[in-house]
Order: C-alpha cells, then structure tokens, then sequence
C-alpha cells in the first residue's frame, strides 16, 4: 500500500512540473467542443439537444489522447522493467499509473464540462447528472485505456493503433453516459444508466489490471 | 546460492545459447563475457525474470527462482541499458523513489550516503534532465545501494564511468560481497574482481557446439 502511494504520488509530480499533458488534454477537450456552435450553428434546439453527445465524444477523445504516453515513458527509459522487479505486483503498478492518470485528465475533464454544457445551451437539470455521470465514466476511460495502452509498448504508430483497441470498448459508456444525461434533461428515469455505468467501472477495475498487468510483462519480454 | 542448469536462449528463431549451467555462491561474483550478441544481457534478464528461458530452470538458494516472480524480484537488482533517471525530478527525488518502490530506507540521510558511495552526492539536487550519462548511471548505482538485496545482476554496468567511478564500483561491489551478497556482472573486461568465475557465454552458442561435436 505505501509503494502504492509513492508511485501515485511520483507520477503526479511527474505530471505536475511536465504540466503539458494534462493542459494539452483539457484544451483539447474544450477546443473539440467549442468547433460545434461554431459548425453546426447557434440555433438553441439543435445545440442543446445534441450537447450531452458532444460533451462525451469529446471527453471520450481527449482522454485517448494522453492514453499513449501512460506506459510509454517509462518503458523507453528503463523505469517499467524496475517497477516490474520492485516488489509491487504488476496488477498493482497498473492500478497506481491508472490512478495518477485519471486525477490528471479526468478530473480536470469533469471541472470543465458544466462550462461546456453552459456553452452548448445544455438545460440546466442536465448539469448534475453529467458530473456524475463522468465522474462513474471516465474512470473506466482510464482503466480500459491502460490495457490498450499496455499492448501498443514498442510498436510504432502506436497512437492510431491504440485508438482503433479502445475506442470500440468506449461505445457502452458513451451509450449510458448520453443517455443519463438526456434521461434527466427530459424528465424519465436515469438511475438506471447510472447503475449500469458504476457496473462497467467496478466491472473493469476489477479485470483491467490483470490484462493490463499481462501485455506490460509481453512488453518486457 | 544461485544457480542454473541447463539454460536454453531464443530469441525470435534464432538459438543464442542452450545448454548453460552457472553457479554462484554467497560472496561470489560471475562475470559473463562474450562478443556483441552471444546472449551476455539475455541471460541477465532471465536471471532477473524479466525474460523466460525457453528451457533449463533457475534456483535461488535450492528453490524453484521462476515459480514466484514477485518473490524472486524481491531478493535482486537489475542494472540495464537504461538507467531509468527521470528529466523532471532531482536526483535526491529519483534515488529516493526506487528506494521507496523497494520497501527501503526512504530518509534523506540514507539516500545521501548511498549517492555519495558513488561521488553523487553534490548531484542531490539537480534535476535528472542536467545530468550526463556518467552521471546518469552513478544514479542509478546510487540506487541500489539505497534499498539493499543480495542479488545484484549488472549489465555493463561500466558503460559510460570514468576510471574513478569505475574504482568506486569495485569497492561497491567488494562491499556487497563481502557483507555476503552475489554479482552477476557482463563486460568487456574492464573491471576487475577477485576471484571471480568468468563465463564465457559463447562457449555454449550452437556453432561451438557443432564444431566440438565434429
């Protein structure tokens, strides 16, 4: 458990003075969902009605976007063979980086979405749910994004590669996540999606770490 | 005691070794040496687990090595090609987390005196990204003498030292040998030890092999 909070506390200060991913994933984020009442025009019914779609697309991109570098660095630089002699399990190594990783791009994903839904004309009984939601989603964005992450070490183009692994694994929660939101802007019932999106991350904090855990050790191979 | 018998190497198709029995007791050293590729980094990562023999097995003091990964780890360091120094922390910071990761001493004083076994000291608080490669790897020697473990597997660990530094890993390694503990070393042959066991690795590549059963 301490080495778990030392390899916690190392990547978040890692990321914290390198400062760009983090920065880079939160403009991304805002720039993808700015371009739509630029392009689709600033009608007040279309916007809102495709504003909670949009919102997740875009969160479900940018946090693609930092997924490459999860492993990347330190396979490059030796520190992922060290880890995996250290005597963390690598179940658990998974489970630390994924842990630094969500608290810096989807945390920060969540901040900046209610100022996104202000700015899609989203109603405002939408507002809560998809925190929630995203709080319950990205998680599992993180944790599946890992395994993908952990399979595309050492090969190259492995951006591209690790975007067509993951992002049909993605389709499920962007389903559930739109549809909460629109559940509660409409008025029906979104317990249900909710349930179903707490499932997917309990579900995928439970098996992602060993597939993760699996393609790190191909890696080292 | 650490030993292996009957070690069979290959890597994408190709045989690079087979047939290999190494043995190291308690304060002894095994230098591997041999030409570029005959399998010298190989065989030191399949001594560290990293990498699974395709046959032949490994013991640590009369147990299975490979059975328990985690367990195993535990008892060696890795010394690779790359000497995992991150840009963005002090060297202070980089030795400090190896240590913590390995269940080591994490107080200032203790990572202090393992830099300064390898005149890094002064290097404390610079970060990894100023360091040369030298220095690089006097950091990561600084490394694992922070959290100790009886196994030490280095690989070329002299690459980049100047002969002061390299001075200074002899009396390291004299030091963990003495206290007990084993190296594993591969070289060219610039460093050396007392009565050290010299493995020539390409003794065992299928070429020889054939030519002695000829």
């Amino acid at each position: 458990m301490k080495q778990f909070a030392f390899l916690v506390r190392r990547d978040l200060s890692l990321a914290f003075r390198q400062g760009m991913d983090s920065l880079m994933v939160v403009a991304f984020f805002v720039i993808a969902v700015v371009l739509f009442p630029l392009g689709v025009g600033p009608e007040p019914g279309t916007l809102a009605r495709i504003s909670s779609g949009v919102i997740w697309v875009a969160a479900l991109l940018s946090a693609m976007l930092s997924l490459e570098r999860l492993f990347q660095t330190d396979y490059e630089d030796g520190s992922l063979e060290l880890l995996a002699l250290s005597s963390l399990p690598m179940e658990v190594t998974v489970l630390a980086k994924v842990t630094a990783h969500w608290i810096t791009t989807g945390l920060p994903l969540i901040i900046a979405a209610p100022v996104l839904a202000v700015l899609m004309q989203m109603e405002t009984e939408g507002f809560v749910i998809l925190i929630v939601a995203l709080l319950l989603g990205t998680p599992s964005l993180s944790l599946i994004g890992a395994v993908g992450a952990a399979l595309i070490l050492g090969s190259r183009r492995g951006g591209v590669l690790l975007s067509l692994l993951v992002l049909p694994l993605y389709i499920p929660i962007l389903i559930f996540g739109v549809s909460a939101v629109d559940g509660a802007i409409g008025g029906y019932e979104f317990k249900a999606q909710l349930l179903i999106l707490s499932g997917f991350f309990i579900g995928s904090l439970a098996l992602t770490p060993w597939a993760g855990a699996a393609g790190l050790r191909q890696a080292l191979e | 005691m650490f030993q292996g018998k009957d070690i069979t190497c290959i890597r994408g198709e190709r045989l690079v070794f087979t047939g290999l029995d190494f043995s190291v007791g308690s304060g002894g050293a095994l230098v591997l040496i041999g030409p570029n590729g005959s399998g010298k980094s190989s065989l030191l990562r399949m001594m560290a687990g990293l990498l699974r023999p395709a046959s032949g097995k490994m013991e640590w003091n009369g147990e299975n090595a490979l059975d328990d990964f985690d367990e195993h780890a535990s008892n060696l360091h890795y010394v690779g090609h790359h000497d995992a120094v991150k840009p963005v922390l002090s060297v202070l910071e980089n030795v400090r987390f190896w240590a913590g990761v390995r269940g080591g001493e994490v107080s200032d004083k203790n990572i202090l005196t393992a830099l300064d076994a390898f005149a890094a000291k002064h290097l404390a608080d610079i970060p990894g990204r100023f360091l040369s490669a030298g220095q690089k790897r006097r950091v990561n020697l600084a490394r694992i003498i922070a959290a100790p473990a009886p196994l030490w597997l280095l690989d070329e660990p002299t690459t980049a030292l100047d002969r002061a530094s390299i001075s200074l890993l002899d009396k390291a390694i004299k030091h963990h040998r003495e206290g007990g503990g084993i190296v594993v070393l591969s070289t060219h042959a610039d460093i050396d030890l007392e009565a050290a066991t010299v493995l020539d690795i390409s003794d065992y590549s299928l070429k020889k092999i054939e030519r002695g059963a000829a």
